[in-house]
Formats: structure tokens, sequence, C-alpha cells
């Protein structure tokens, strides 16, 4: 557990990525790492563009990374991706949930939402691209995608050995804690 | 046992521990989690949400003269509206110990400015402390306490956004009793006329020397020798980034205590390093100091002094090295700027006022600057809390002695009037314009997370209060001409603009209804009553006009193809602003 791993998260607004880096920082810790999460708040809660990064390893200076440095991108929105990409090593990989969310200035029919985005991503990096949206839906509550693309992310990290299962118990509702159980496990069967 | 926390959390824990009596703050980013913390410690500490800065940390100052320990807590720009009892503070000193915090903004996620607060300190003549992780600030608290009483001094604990919203382990400990001191009249300390503060000067002269004393033998402030060829100088989450890009290349004065800085220990540190590098976020607030001390280093004409840090600039700027990137053409990506929400009381009042010809709006500081932005574009202004209404005043007061024809509209939030917009408003009244104000009173402070202000009825302890009566306040202000109206109805809102447009003295519109994510207090729901139901717009009947789509919601869909609306149920609150807006009554309301 030497070196230090970053894992960026991104999405919408609304879309459940603070709640994915704490179960994924509260499985971190009880596993022995060190870790930092950072997160933005404020005016990114309105629908804007969001980002969390988590870092762990043996001890974590830097909370937050720059550019060319995260070793996983987790991106809850197929545009968001192609955003906060840069921010990916050139060998570091992709989870993308393919899922669209018009921003405001498509919505308003100024812009067009970008042609063929999954496909630019696969062809630039190491990617695994997840129906999230289908298998919440299957499971009977879309706001679970979130539970799905944290188990993909886990599987992508190599990091299936922890105790999830504890993290995801701590951190969520009794009553959802089985619908995140097996949205978790989609999740890591997905990649 | 250790928890991973934010800044935020460490900060309330450490004042829980630290024995604090007392703490009062007003809301804003980054800060706003820390009282929100505090406030769960009911039985140990009293936590208020106080109407605006100056008058958290006066409070503060009083709790800490009756002989408790207490805490402000503010963000940056905040304690620019604190400043005048912070630098008289600076002169009494304290009696139970009392921190300042202050919660800078480096990057302006949430800010109108990137001010670095720093020089406060040395401004106010006060001790500083910064902390680089959340177990520093936590342990920094306990430890602010007892140099504050030691000192006699208010310090001043300086965090940024990354320190304030990162999240580190923290080893958690218990509280420490503290009793409250003694309170005893003492005309020499806190009666600040002139002949007393003349006297105190001189005291917090000599508090400043036993201050930099202290700066140079406190652990707070350490070095940490590996290879000298590099030594660098840092504080606060800059100390992180440098650790992060030189690791244990570089030998390090990690300064925790900034103000007075330890001149010995940087003298001692500087003899021994080839060559030294200061790594600070924002303004050359060390180095000037290092350089004063006719110390050769390295800082800002290397490293940036906008914008916030990270480790990649300060590889870049120090060391050259620029990272490998996946390239791609990112020109497709579209803009997701952050919008009003579905449902938002604040975007029918904006529509409609955005469709006054011959008017200047001046805005003010919360949800509500997104009135400013596309698709509604209606302001002209924002400047700082309480600004839209003075500012309005002066604009109007040309406009009438030069007999232009154009009017001004001030729009100004329920919390951020109670902050600083009712001795503006007095003005307008005593010194005459006629300018229309606006107070968008959507019963909560919206921006920085629902937090509960005088209007509310409730304190931040989930107490009941007096609810404070804007209509009221306004009256006894001077204000004769004021509505109240419904935002959500376009013809109340078009009414109220033709009546206050007529009027030439001055006006207030007070448009009243709940954020949209609001969770309705007991209150509210007895006076805001919901039809329920979302809208669904009726494919036959849209012309594809995009007159709902011009509303900015983001509920609403315009697709090019089929040149039709459609709205997303999931979204969709059912505010009926823009079943009011299409002019072929193509949108209806559907469900229970």
């Amino acid at each position: 557990m030497a070196e230090t791993k970053s894992v960026l998260l991104v999405g919408v607004g609304g879309q459940g990525t603070i709640l994915a880096s704490k179960i994924l920082s509260a499985g971190l810790v009880e596993a022995g790492y060190d870790v930092k999460m950072s997160e933005i708040h404020g005016m990114a809660q309105r629908g804007g563009s969001v980002s969390t990064q988590v870092r762990y390893g043996y001890e974590v200076f830097s909370p937050i990374i720059g550019r060319g440095e995260a070793d996983v991108l987790v991106s809850f929105e197929a545009m968001e991706a192609l955003r906060w990409l840069e921010y990916l090593k050139p060998n570091g990989k992709v989870v993308v949930n393919d899922y669209k969310i018009p921003s405001a200035p498509i919505l308003m029919g100024k812009e067009d939402y970008p042609e063929g985005v999954i496909d630019i991503i696969k062809s630039k990096a190491n990617t695994s691209v997840i129906n999230a949206a289908n298998i919440a839906e299957e499971l009977g509550n879309m706001k679970v995608m979130n539970i799905v693309l944290l188990g993909a992310l886990v599987k992508a990290m190599d990091l299936s050995d922890i105790d999830w299962e504890k993290a995801i118990k701590d951190n969520v509702k009794e009553k959802f804690v089985d619908i995140n159980l097996k949205a978790f496990q989609r999740g890591m069967d997905a990649v | 046992m250790k928890k991973l926390l934010t800044g935020n959390e460490a900060i309330a824990l450490g004042a829980y521990e630290a024995g604090i009596h007392y703490a009062s703050a007003y809301p804003g980013t980054p800060s706003t989690e820390i009282l929100e913390e505090l406030a769960h410690y009911k039985e140990k500490i009293i936590a208020e949400w106080a109407p605006n800065e100056k008058v958290a940390l006066e409070s503060a100052l009083g709790a800490s003269i009756f002989g408790a320990r207490s805490l402000a807590a503010m963000k940056h720009v905040g304690l620019n509206v604190a400043a005048d009892p912070f630098f008289t503070a600076g002169y009494t000193g304290v009696n139970g110990g009392m921190v300042l915090i202050t919660a800078d903004d480096p990057g302006l996620h949430s800010s109108q400015n990137e001010q670095d607060n720093r020089y406060y300190a040395k401004f106010g003549k006060v001790a500083m402390i910064e902390p680089s992780d959340s177990q520093e600030a936590k342990d920094m608290v306990k430890i602010a306490m007892e140099i504050s009483e030691e000192f006699d001094t208010l310090v001043l604990m300086r965090l940024t956004t990354r320190v304030c919203h990162s999240k580190s382990l923290v080893e958690v400990g218990e509280r420490k009793e503290v009793p409250l001191k003694p309170y005893k009249k003492n005309l020499m300390k806190y009666y600040v006329a002139p002949a007393v503060a003349k006297q105190l000067h001189v005291k917090v002269e000599e508090r400043l020397k036993r201050l930099e004393k202290f700066s140079n033998e406190t652990d707070l402030n350490y070095i940490e020798w590996n290879d000298k060829k590099i030594g660098i100088i840092s504080s606060g989450i800059a100390y992180q980034y440098a650790k992060e890009v030189f690791g244990n290349n570089a030998s390090y004065l990690k300064l925790g205590f900034t103000n007075p800085l330890p001149v010995d220990k940087i003298k001692k540190f500087a003899q021994e390093v080839e060559t030294i590098y200061v790594v600070e976020e924002l303004e050359p607030f060390i180095e000037e100091q290092v350089k004063a001390l006719g110390i050769d280093c390295i800082g800002k004409d290397k490293i940036p002094n906008i914008w916030e840090l990270n480790p990649e600039i300060v590889e870049k700027s120090l060391l050259g090295n620029e990272r490998e990137t996946i390239k791609y053409d990112k020109s497709i990506v579209v803009n997701r700027p952050p919008t009003l929400c579905a449902g938002c009381p604040h975007r029918a009042f904006f529509y409609e006022l955005g469709k006054r010809k011959n008017t200047i709006i001046t805005g003010d500081i919360g949800c509500y600057t997104l009135g400013g932005a596309e698709p509604l574009n209606a302001m002209d202004t924002t400047i700082c809390m309480g600004a839209s209404v003075s500012l309005g005043h002066g604009m109007e007061k040309l406009i009438n002695k030069y007999n232009d024809d154009r009017r001004v509209v001030s729009v100004i939030g329920d919390s951020t009037f109670f902050h600083s917009g009712m001795t503006s408003l007095l003005d307008v009244v005593y010194n005459k314009s006629n300018t229309i104000t606006c107070i968008l009173d959507n019963r909560v402070t919206g921006m920085t997370g629902h937090q509960d202000n005088p209007g509310t009825g409730y304190t931040l302890q989930g107490e009941t209060t007096k609810m404070a009566n804007i209509p009221e306040i306004v009256k006894a202000l001077g204000v004769e001409h004021v509505r109240t109206i419904n935002p959500l109805k376009l013809d109340e809102l078009k009414e109220a603009f033709d009546w206050a447009y007529d009027l030439d003295e001055p006006s207030v519109i007070i448009s009243r209804w709940p954020c949209a994510l609001k969770r309705l207090s007991e209150y509210d729901k007895k006076e805001f009553k919901y039809v329920p139901g979302v809208c669904e717009v009726d494919q036959e009947k849209c012309i594809g006009c995009k007159m709902c789509v011009n509303t900015g919601c983001p509920a609403i869909y315009f697709d090019k193809e089929t040149k039709k609306s459609s709205i997303d149920e999931v979204q969709c609150v059912g505010c009926e602003l823009c079943m009011q807006v299409c002019p072929v009554k193509a949108i209806s309301k559907v469900g229970e």
C-alpha cells in the first residue's frame, strides 16, 4: 500500500457523487489506508458540474490532484467524463455511466449534446462503459445509480477484498441497504 | 478512535473538546458547516446564527469578556463586515479564550473575490494559526484557546476551502470542561475610549513581542530536515501540495503559527539550506516578510498569486515539469453552469422583471444572483451583501437630478436584507430616492444550504423564536408603499411592478414563497398551499415557440428535431410558471 492512488468522481449536482465518495472513503479507512477526500460545495449544487476526489495510500499529503494525475476517473454522466478526461493519467482507467443529462444551454436548444462522447473516451483511454440507469431501473430505484458505479469502480481499482457491505450499511438508511448492496454487486459484475 | 472528518467538522469537534461555551456565525461558504456541527452539542455549547458577521464577532467577544471560551466563524468577506469589532478586539484582548475563524476561498468557488485574510492578522496585530489538514484543525482550536488566554489576545484561525471541505483522519478525544472565568469590570481594558485605547496600543505592541518569542519556540512551527539543497517554507494547504511534489527531497519549515512569524527559526533554516522556496497560496504574505529579513527566496515570481494551487501547479512553477495528459478536443464539451432549481420562486420574479424596459437592476448575494445569468439576464450588478439597495439609491439620486428616464430596481434576499439591507433601505428613505426594493423572501437562507435566519421562526439549535416581520420592518424604516405578493403568479408580479413604477416615492415589493428545496416548517405548511401535480406539455398543441424554455427551468427540454418542448416529471414540482407563459395553453397540470 505504498503508492498513493487517486480517484476522481464527477457528475452533475444531485447525482449522489458525494455519497458514493463517502462509502468509498469509509471502506478504504476500514482497510487501513490513509485517506483524503475533497469536495466542493456552494454554487455547484445548483445543477452544475460536480467533482469529488478520493486519494488513498500509506501517507497522503494533498487532498486534491491536478491534470494528468487520476488513476481512475468515474463519471456519473457521459459528457462530464469528457470534461474531466484531462485529469486522468494517460494509462489510467475510465468508468463511465452511459447516461446523458443535458445542461442548460442544451435544454434551451442553444447547443447540442456532443455526438459520440463514449466512443471518443473509449478511443483515448482504458474504458468500462456501465449502463447504470438500466441496472438501477431493473432494481426499481433510479437513485441507486451511484452505488452501481461505486461497485464498478471498486472492481476497476482491484479493491474487491475490502468489506464494502459494512461501508454501505454504515452510510445508507436501513431500508435502503438491501437495494444498495444489490446495486453494488451489479456494478462489480458489469466491469 | 479515528474518524474521517472535514476541516469544518474537525473544528467543531476541537471546539467541543476545548470546552468552548459559546459560538456565533453568519453562514458563508466554505465556513457554514462549523456552526451546523457545533449546534449538535446543545447541552454544552450555545451555538447561534447571527444576522451578520459583525454581530457574530461582537456576540462572541461579549461571551469572552464575560469569561466564556468563545468562537466566531465566517467566510473571508464576512471579516470585512466584522472588521470594526475585529480591530478593537485586537486592542482589548480577551477574558475567556476566543478564536475567530476566517474561511478564505482561493479559486472563488463560491465568492466574489479571493482576498487573502492572513493580512488581517498583521493589520489587527493578533495571533494567527493555519492548519493544513483536519487533525491540525482540531488540535489548533484547543491550542488557540490556550494562546488566547495566556497572551490575552484574539486568535485568528485562517482556513481555506480545501482545508474546510477536505476530509482526513482525526483522532477523537474527550471534552475538557473549563469553568467560566470571573467577570470583573475593567475600564482600562474594555472601555476603549481614546485615553484607554492609547494605553492599550502600548500593550498590544508588547504582546506582539511576546508572541514572536512564542512563535520561535512553539512546535506549531517546526523544521523537517531532509536534503538541504532545497528548503521550503510553507503553511496551510500549500504545505501539503509542497510535500506531494518534493516529498523527502527537500527540507521544510512548516508554519502553523503565522503571525507574528518565527524570525529566528526562519533565519536558522535559511542558513542551512541552499535555495529557499516559499510555497503559499494567493499573496506573498510569508515571502515579503522573509525578504524583509534580507533572506533571498523564490516565491511569487514563479508561483501564481491568483486562484488556488494544487500539486500540478506547484510542480510546474518550481520544477518546470509538465504532466502528460490525454489530448482531445475539449471544445465539444458544453458548459454546465449552475441554474435556479425547478420550481424556484425567483425564476418567475426575474422572468417578469426582465421584461421591463429602461430599468437598471442592482442585485445581491444569494441564489438569486443567478437571475443575472442566461436566459433570464435580469441583473446589472452584484457587489457584496446588502449593496443592491444602497447602490440603487446612489443611481436613482443621479437619475432624478439629471432627469434620466430610467428606473432602478434593487433585488435582495430575506437573509441578505437582515444581514445588511436594512440600513441601506433606511438611507433610501432618509435621503429620498424612489428606488423599488424587492425582497425575495424564500423563507430560508438558501445558497449556503438552508440555514434558519431571523425570518424563519427557528434558531440554529431548533428552538422556536420570534419571527421577524419584513413588512413591519420596512414600514418602520419609513417606507410607505409596501406590497407582499406571490411570485408564482405572473399577473400579481406585473401588477406590483406597474404600481411601483408609477410611484415617485420609495417602495418595497416582498416576493414571498418558500425555496423549492426547503423542508417546510410548521409555519410554512399553514401559510403556503401547494396545488399537487406536475406540468405536462400536450405535444399536439405545442407550437415550438420556446416561451417555456426561456424561463430557464431545468425540467423543460426542447427537442430540436421535433421542435416541441417536454417536461421531466421527476424534476418538475408543479410551480405552473410554464403554464402561465405558454401562449397556446399547451401545458396543463396532471397527477394528484
